[in-house]
């Protein structure tokens, strides 16, 4: 998770400038002072050293065999399930109310901010147990009862995606536009609003998807061999391997998360829209006055 | 200035009456594909409309008739009703009391997305996603029309607008004109029954807005489209209306043509929003006279004054041309300002009590800064309101 604190990097596009309304910059000068080197230089070591740490350790064999581990293909498979089902319910929940409560309920964004940062303030422990109490039978007894948890867990990071995606363009006016020109609810959200959120439905996507590929401690409470559990276990009887197992999760990750900001840029620049990179979406500049 | 416009607005809305019945005609001649499809404009009926937003009275008993391929502006300051009853034509809103009729049918329990309405909105809509071409085809891909259709048609009303270079454009790659232009064409891409704009050029810049004024008018003169257009600027209002409708408080005011406006304004309020009008003290004569400037004059209109006794002390309004300038040592005013514009100048003179007119004078005859002068009227009714 500790790519995730990418920021957006907005360039006000060729409207921006037309308009006069240029987002200000904060004061960046030409070049790096020294003390913004010994900054850039301490943060790097601190996350580079126990990554190089850790390749050491591993060593180059170990990534080769890891693939061949007991365990290794059938947690990774569940854990990639897991997160395909948890992207789609909380897409599915998510994507609408977002849009409901812009258009309709415009004062309940606050509240819904609120409730959705819920799951961060309480202990997965807590939720665990509450969530044991209510799920039907049947549920408790598959692993799917974890993307349901999963679904809460990601619940403040896809909403706050989908809600800056919706705050980037002017959402009621572009719905009315579709509306007086006769397009219904279905076309809208397909032709108008859907493609002005790609860029936000992907951040909620990878969000999600980081989320639940290195979940822990539900899934090891919940007795599932994900493949976080899997590789916490597989510690106790290989080491390195286990070391270049998280490694390479670390770095798919990272491949996925560059990936989709890239996507968002071309797309930005093609549309002229907010570029979204994660939690923050660059406003679109719609050149309004009023 | 103000006063100046709204007189050449109103000797224009005259032409364009003959200009609009050569271009219905041809508008049938053509019968290209952005014409309305019968030929002729709906006929739009709004009535005794009310809507409350909680305690907030919007709209209170609405009542206008729009005639078919007529222009109509809804003119008025924020809040006066004029956007809400525009939304509730289009759909976007409901009406608490009252109905909307487009040709006699009731639309009330039609949705937006049926009524079959073009709009054009203030802050720029056009889908960011989607290039000028594939904007303006969006209402016909609605309609599911065939592609080439599509693409011949939105061709042909980028056109119209002057934007056919720019089809391909995405709407961050144009200016703020060239979006309303294009939204204005996707409007009109649907072939309307009503055509609806609401504020469209409030956010452009002053020129901008002039040269759009005119190719919004020329081409709904052109398509015989009604058009129902809310604006709070008067002077776009006044240039581009066959009548405008004067709001206030969720109540029109007056409905008429835009020099009948300005010559005959109903109330003390719309004759104070449509040009510019000076305010004199006043008082008020036994026989529905009143004492001004040293004449006593008959009143039009509405009196001032509440239930109870009325006060005697009113303002009376006068426009800058009512007023008459002669040069007169003894004279009770001084002239402070004289600002040349063309042919006539307008010169503010103070009077006692620290009342400051406009009057316009022929620029041959105007006096200089510091020349005392006497201000006079003729003998015609004035309006008069409650001193302020």
């Amino acid at each position: 998770m500790a790519a995730v604190d990418t920021i957006a990097a907005g360039e006000p596009g060729a409207a921006g400038t037309a308009h006069g309304r240029a987002r200000p910059r904060s004061g960046r000068r030409d070049g790096f002072t020294p003390w913004r080197w010994l900054i850039l230089i301490l943060a790097g070591a601190y996350f580079l050293i126990p990554l190089y740490a850790a390749l050491r350790f591993a060593g180059w064999g170990s990534f080769g065999s890891v693939i061949h581990q007991s365990g290794f293909a059938g947690s990774l498979g569940l854990s990639v399930r897991l997160a395909v089902i948890t992207t789609v319910i909380t897409l599915a929940l998510m994507l609408p109310t977002a849009v409901y409560v812009h258009l309709r309920l415009p004062r309940l964004r606050r509240l819904l901010e609120g409730i959705t940062i819920l799951p961060i303030v309480i202990p997965p422990i807590v939720l665990i147990v509450g969530l044991l109490q209510v799920a039907p039978g049947f549920l408790k007894s598959t692993p799917y009862l974890l993307a349901l948890e999963y679904v809460v867990l990601a619940m403040p990071f896809a909403y706050r995606s989908i809600d800056a995606g919706l705050r980037s363009f002017d959402l009621k006016t572009l719905v009315e536009a579709s509306n007086s020109l006769g397009a219904g609810w279905a076309s809208t959200l397909r032709r108008v609003v859907l493609p002005n959120l790609t860029t936000a439905l992907l951040s909620a996507t990878v969000l999600t998807v980081a989320l639940v590929l290195g979940e822990y401690t539900m899934a090891s409470l919940d007795l599932y061999q994900t493949f976080p559990v899997w590789i916490v276990v597989f510690d106790q009887t290989s080491g390195p391997i286990s070391v270049a197992a998280s490694l390479l999760a670390l770095f798919v990750t990272w491949l996925v998360l560059l990936a989709i900001t890239m996507l968002g840029g071309r797309h930005a620049r093609r549309t002229g829209g907010g570029e979204v990179a994660l939690f923050s979406v660059a406003r679109r500049d719609t050149g309004r006055t009023s | 200035m103000t006063a100046n416009t709204a007189k050449g607005a109103g000797a224009g809305a005259g032409a364009s009456g003959a200009a609009r019945a050569t271009g219905s005609a041809t508008a049938a001649g053509a019968a290209g594909p952005a014409g309305p499809a019968d030929g002729a404009g709906a006929h739009v009926s709004l009535q005794n409309l009310s809507r409350f937003f909680g305690a907030v009275r919007a709209l209170d008993g609405l009542n206008l008739e729009i005639e078919p391929g007529e222009l109509v502006a809804l003119l008025g300051p924020s809040g006066c009703g004029k956007t809400t009853a525009l939304r509730i034509l289009a759909g976007f809103e409901s009406a608490d009391h009252g109905s909307v009729l487009v040709d006699g049918r009731d639309m009330s329990a039609v949705p937006a997305a049926r009524r079959d309405m073009g709009m054009v909105f203030q802050s720029y809509s056009l889908f960011p996603n989607m290039s000028a071409l594939d904007n303006v085809a969006f209402g016909l891909r609605m309609r599911k029309k065939s592609a080439d259709r599509r693409r011949s048609q939105a061709t042909e009303l980028l056109e119209m607008v002057g934007l056919a270079d720019q089809a391909r454009q995405y709407p961050h790659q144009l200016s703020g004109g060239q979006q309303q232009r294009v939204a204005l064409a996707r409007a009109l891409a649907i072939e309307p029954s009503v055509l609806l704009l609401d504020e469209p050029l409030s956010a452009l810049d002053a020129k901008v807005r002039v040269q759009l004024r005119e190719q919004i008018r020329s081409l709904q003169q052109r398509l015989h489209t009604t058009t129902l257009f809310v604006t709070h600027d008067q002077e776009e209002a006044l240039s581009m209306a066959d009548r405008v409708g004067v709001m206030r408080e969720g109540r029109l005011e007056q409905v008429a043509a835009p020099s009948e406006l300005y010559a005959r304004p109903a109330t003390a309020f719309v004759a104070e929003f449509v040009g510019t009008m000076n305010r004199i003290p006043g008082e008020l004569e036994a026989g529905g006279r009143v004492r001004v400037l040293g004449a006593t004059l008959p009143i039009k209109g509405e009196r001032p004054g509440g239930p109870g006794e009325p006060s005697r002390l009113v303002d009376v309004l006068v426009r800058p041309e009512d007023l008459h300038l002669t040069a007169a040592q003894a004279g009770s005013g001084i002239v402070t300002i004289a600002t040349f514009l063309g042919s006539l100048s307008r010169i503010s003179v103070l009077l006692s009590g620290d009342v400051t007119v406009q009057v316009d004078v022929p620029s041959a005859e105007a006096p200089a800064p510091g020349a005392p002068v006497e201000v006079t009227m003729g003998n015609t009714p004035v309006l008069v309101t409650t001193r302020r």
